[in-house]
């Protein structure tokens, strides 16, 4: 039962990963690749490091079990706090450097 | 140097975040005879602290808590406190960093006594990593220039 869980949690943070990456490649520019990365990866790293905590569960559980995947909660909760910060300083670094968003009209990749 | 622009976003999170990493540090150098970790590591995360508060805020934030002077004697501390322990070793009889003779003055087994005399020389060793980052990158950042500095 945790087993399948937390396949299902690596695959939904697998698909975010995924989303981020093609967003990465694909968005025409510096503010779009941002916004794509930040969101996708702050949500797979999510996903994916609390199925590896539910699956850490799996032979029980018992006290080292549980303390060791209340440490991998630790770093979720720091990921979600120090990535979007993250993003957000490097898009704000973007502006004042002057980068121009990108428009329809103007079409500038 | 450039203009500074205050930023409340970066600025909050990195006050809310700068203790955890702080305290993770400490865990770090005291945790690393069980896990991944030691004085080298845990020094390098409380330097990459105060580097964190350089970025985020701004030079004289990082000299308002650390001064210079202070982070130069810290530097030397950690050394007097790897160099003593190994030459307190000597003194007692055993070779150089043999913590094992320690148990002659310190209330444990030699066994005991092991484990503390590595955790003294993680302290020493966390120190001195600690304050020579913080030196190195506030002379790098600036280029040597920052002020209260003798010319």
């Amino acid at each position: 039962m945790i087993t399948v869980l937390s396949i299902l949690l690596f695959l939904a943070g697998v698909f975010f990963f995924f989303t981020a990456t093609v967003g990465l490649l694909r968005m025409p520019d510096f503010y779009c690749r941002m916004q794509a990365t930040g969101k996708g990866d702050t949500l797979g790293a999510f996903l994916t490091i609390t199925g590896l905590a539910l699956y850490n569960l799996n032979h029980g559980f018992t006290l080292a079990a549980v303390l060791v995947s209340l440490k991998i909660m630790f770093i979720v909760v720091f990921i979600f706090v120090a990535n979007p910060t993250a993003t957000h300083a490097i898009a704000k670094a973007g502006m004042d450097c002057g980068v121009e968003p990108w428009t329809k009209e103007g079409g500038n990749t | 140097m450039k203009e500074r622009y205050p930023d409340v976003t970066i600025e909050t999170v990195c006050r809310l975040l700068i203790p955890p990493i702080q305290l993770f540090g400490l865990y770090v150098i005291a945790h690393g005879h069980y896990s991944p970790g030691g004085g080298f590591q845990g020094g390098c995360i409380l330097g990459a602290s105060f580097i964190m508060m350089f970025i985020a805020y701004d030079i004289g934030e990082v000299k308002r808590r650390m001064r210079e002077k202070l982070n130069t004697i810290l530097c030397a501390t950690g050394v007097l406190i790897y160099a003593g322990i190994g030459i307190l070793c000597l003194v007692l009889g055993a070779n150089y960093l043999d913590y094992g003779i320690l148990h002659q003055i310190l209330p444990a087994y030699p066994a005991k006594a092991r484990a503390l005399g590595t955790f003294g020389i993680e302290i020493g060793v966390g120190i001195t990593v600690m304050s020579v980052m913080i030196s190195i990158f506030l002379n790098i950042g600036t280029a040597g220039e920052h002020e209260g500095e003798p010319e």
